[in-house]
């Protein structure tokens, strides 16, 4: 007996409510878009210089004390969270974060001594197990490159679907990796999780997965097109995305399954890089189908591989599509 | 037919036994650590009996590479350090002075000035400026050819004038060679003062134009790794006593037993008070003396070059020691009068021993100020838990995995476990090989990769599947199932490798060690799904020859 995840013969319509799961997208998207505008990212100070302070305690972690204990200091903006870890109880972490000082590169030693002096005061079984300090020439820098990375990957990728396939499966890949990140960074928004380097590195993992699904589509529909010459749009489309479907589930499911495994128990510092993963390996999935296919459809695709006109090539195309 | 070459066969299973041999020794983590350290203490001549013993840990023969940890999971500092370049530039120009005043002095162009700016430049204001053109001429001697691969030929200063102002300034290629050079004893001077903390593998590379990157495993913080950089090495001038080749030699209270750096056990016995600092040092470079010897050229200031001067006029013929950190660099013989406060070292010198001891000698001080743009201190303690807690997380998702692979595949998902035990293990002996480093983001790649690593089977399963249900047999199932999946095996895979090839040269610390794992993981994963899921099919296949397969 196997364990079956879809049934093995399916013969769902995916694109009964396009304009639904579209307008759904354009809508998140826009959301998003939305969000990130008046929200915005809560960005680590890996993107915005200053240091952030980790601390550990043998007693409960005192936010409003920390804070009373810090505020003589005159640091400007200085934000102090707890750590809550549900597999670690015993644990009384909390996160300190300082803004870039005037005209220092990084945080002087002097400035870090008064602040573990302060905060030893309050509690004196702290321990200070993490300090990271970025300077803002440091972090703007970090900025540029990280986006340039984005960008760069989201073309190479584009140009490879683009030779391997037809630009109208380009755009679909491409309109399905935007949404991805987009999304992503939409409730990056909504959830003020911290964004700094790593979630980058988690954003272009997304943009691999998501592509990787898509491209297992459409590699299928490729193949489906020659075989059914005269068959309509939908249809292949519909049939390409059944056949592959059990694969689609099985390896979601299996990487999920993973990625799990490493929310629970990868501990907290992790912990926003795995849930950034998790959550694009779900959007992914969903864009693969219901964002890049969705698309080829509306754009249709030369379908007479023997003629090079593209006017001849839509002969066959369901004019419904 | 389901057929593969016997040369293949070995090949596959080859690849296989060298991967997992050089993954190997990371299982036994602790004991090939210390077998590797006391290797290098022995090799270094200085094993100690406990050394000898840890030798004994790990067998000669198999590999002994490990994966580095980062310092995320080892605990340790991290520093970006930027040099100020431009600050080299004023140094050496101040330094000209006395030379150019006494050029023009000997070269009669009246009355002279210097003015003083920010432009890292030397400044003279002439009285008469009818004699300019002299002037120029006059400076323009004490220039110098540059010595770099690309700046052959040009000379390293550029003089011009302005009205009644003589501006003497660095050449351009002179410049460069000299931020070179800054870099280089930048570079040497924090090396050596991290390496007398004698912590295991620190990282100290030039990053860029103008900046360093220090990592140091093991210590305990940011600010001790800074302090440790900020202090002087000592570099002294001293007048040699005697050489002798015991270290137990008696010396006075007046006097110093020094070690000598590169003629072991050798030993000089050294005055007490040096002649001349380090501190007095201005450059040194590597030279060549009158008979096309390789040799080291050196200045001092002012002030060293006159005490310099007068003990090099006194002591003709006797040697004098140039100690650095309490170890004799070298010992060479005073052969004349050294006036001027530069002179020149030679001996039985190769080229890259001038060029080396240049660097020592410059390494005493920092040549220039660094300002720190990046610091960050990870606990002990937080990297250890984080090792745990990824292990845990990597032994959880790879045995759920497992067990979901043999629900949903039966025989077969052994068979892809197989090789996803496999897989794991050749993405271990690569990062061995390479020397990576493993760091958090690393071990999510990994654990992301035991994910995504069945998927390349999954495919070649479900394609099995498909054919089976269209009433293919199970050979002719198994052939079109591999080959139908090729194509949208390998496209999946170079899309992601593209992207973390991207990650890999874009990115940095964090974000590398991710790209990594996963492009090594994509690299393994794809070998093991289309050739040795495929091989242990095929040989399960020839030993059962079952009528119908079940996928």
């Amino acid at each position: 007996m196997r364990l079956k995840l879809v049934p093995s013969e399916s013969h769902w319509d995916f694109f009964k409510h396009t304009k639904v799961t579209l307008g759904a997208s354009a809508i998140a998207c826009l959301v998003s878009i939305v969000l990130f505008f008046t929200m915005g990212l809560n960005f680590g100070i890996d993107f915005k210089g200053g240091t952030t302070i980790r601390t550990d305690s043998e007693v409960a972690v005192d936010v409003g004390a920390y804070r009373d204990a810090l505020t003589p200091l005159n640091l400007g903006d200085v934000t102090i969270t707890e750590i809550f870890d549900p597999t670690q109880p015993e644990l009384h972490a909390s996160q300190i974060r300082i803004q870039a000082q005037e005209g220092a590169e990084a945080v002087s030693i002097d400035v870090l001594a008064q602040v573990k002096d302060a905060l030893l005061a309050v509690d004196n079984t702290l321990t200070f197990p993490e300090v990271t300090s970025v300077g803002p020439k440091v972090s703007g820098e970090l900025v540029q490159t990280a986006v340039l990375a984005v960008v760069a990957a989201i073309a190479a990728v584009l140009f490879y679907i683009w030779l391997r396939f037809e630009w109208q499966f380009s755009v679909g890949a491409v309109a399905a990796l935007v949404h991805d990140v987009v999304l992503t960074i939409g409730v990056f928004s909504i959830l003020q999780i911290k964004f700094d380097l790593a979630i980058i590195a988690a954003l272009l993992t997304i943009v691999g997965y998501s592509l990787n699904d898509t491209v297992v589509v459409f590699d299928r529909v490729r193949e489906n097109l020659r075989r059914y010459k005269t068959k309509p749009l939908r249809e292949v489309l519909n049939l390409s995305i059944n056949e592959t479907l059990s694969r689609t589930v099985m390896t979601s499911v299996t990487t999920l399954l993973a990625l799990i495994a490493l929310f629970v128990l990868g501990g907290d510092v992790i912990r926003g890089f795995v849930f950034a993963m998790i959550w694009g390996v779900v959007v992914g999935t969903y864009s693969s189908v219901f964002v890049a296919s969705a698309i080829l459809l509306r754009l249709d695709v030369k379908r007479d591989w023997s003629k090079k006109d593209s006017e001849a090539g839509t002969q066959f195309a369901n004019p419904d599509a | 037919m389901l057929q593969i070459a016997f040369w293949k066969r070995v090949v596959i299973w080859a690849l296989c036994a060298v991967g997992l041999l050089f993954a190997l020794p990371n299982a036994f983590y602790p004991r090939v650590e210390s077998f590797n350290d006391a290797h290098k203490a022995i090799d270094a001549g200085v094993g100690t009996p406990a050394d000898q013993e840890a030798a004994g840990l790990w067998p000669e023969f198999l590999p002994s590479g490990l994966v580095n940890l980062g310092l995320d999971l080892r605990g340790g500092a991290h520093l970006l350090a930027e040099v100020n370049l431009a600050e080299v530039y004023a140094d050496r120009m101040d330094g000209m002075w006395p030379e150019v005043r006494d050029a023009l002095r000997a070269g009669d162009v009246g009355p002279i000035r210097e003015v003083k700016n920010d432009l890292g430049e030397l400044h003279v204001r002439l009285q008469n400026p009818e004699n300019m053109t002299r002037a120029m001429e006059l400076v323009r001697e004490l220039s110098r050819p540059v010595v770099t691969l690309t700046g052959v030929g040009q000379s390293d200063l550029e003089v011009t004038a302005d009205g009644d102002l003589l501006k003497v300034a660095l050449s351009e290629a002179e410049k460069l060679a000299t931020d070179e050079r800054t870099m280089g004893t930048s570079l040497e001077v924090v090396r050596r003062r991290v390496d007398a903390a004698g912590t295991r593998e620190p990282t100290i590379q030039r990053q860029g134009e103008d900046r360093i990157l220090i990592q140091v495993p093991g210590i305990g913080s940011a600010e001790e790794l800074k302090t440790l950089i900020g202090s002087t090495a000592k570099l002294t001038f001293h007048p040699v006593v005697r050489r002798t080749s015991s270290d137990s030699e008696r010396v006075n209270s007046r006097e110093l037993l020094y070690p000598s750096l590169d003629e072991e056990g050798i030993f000089y016995v050294l005055e007490k008070t040096p002649v001349v600092t380090g501190e007095d040092l201005t450059t040194a470079s590597p030279q060549f003396d009158q008979n096309g010897r390789p040799a080291v050229a050196f200045t001092f200031n002012a002030s060293g070059g006159r005490k310099f001067g007068d003990y090099t006029a006194e002591n003709i013929g006797s040697p004098f020691a140039i100690v650095l950190d309490e170890e004799v660099i070298s010992a060479p013989t005073i052969q004349s009068h050294i006036s001027g406060g530069s002179g020149i070292i030679t001996g039985n010198f190769t080229v890259e021993e001038t060029t080396q001891m240049a660097i020592l000698l410059r390494a005493g001080a920092l040549p220039a100020k660094m300002t720190f743009l990046e610091e960050r201190t990870i606990g002990p303690e937080l990297g250890q838990d984080s090792i745990d807690a990824g292990r845990i997380a990597c032994i959880v998702a790879f045995v759920g995995v497992l067990v979901f692979m043999v629900l949903a595949y039966g025989t077969f998902g052994v068979f892809a476990n197989i090789a996803l035990i496999i897989n794991v293990g050749l993405i271990f002996g690569l990062l061995s090989i390479f020397g990576a480093t493993l760091t958090l983001p690393g071990i999510a790649g990994i654990v992301l990769t035991i994910g995504m690593a069945v998927d390349a089977n999954v495919l070649v399963f479900e394609r099995i599947r498909e054919e089976l249900k269209a009433k293919r047999g199970p050979v002719r199932a198994i052939e079109l199932g591999y080959e139908k999946a090729l194509s949208a095996i390998v496209d999946a895979n170079i899309t992601t490798l593209i992207t973390a090839t991207i990650l890999f040269v874009m990115g940095s610390g964090p974000v590398k060690g991710f790209a990594i794992t996963l492009g090594l993981g994509i690299i393994t994963s794809v070998f093991t799904a289309i050739f040795v899921t495929r091989l242990i099919i095929v040989m399960w296949f020839e030993r059962r020859r079952p009528k119908t397969i079940e996928v």
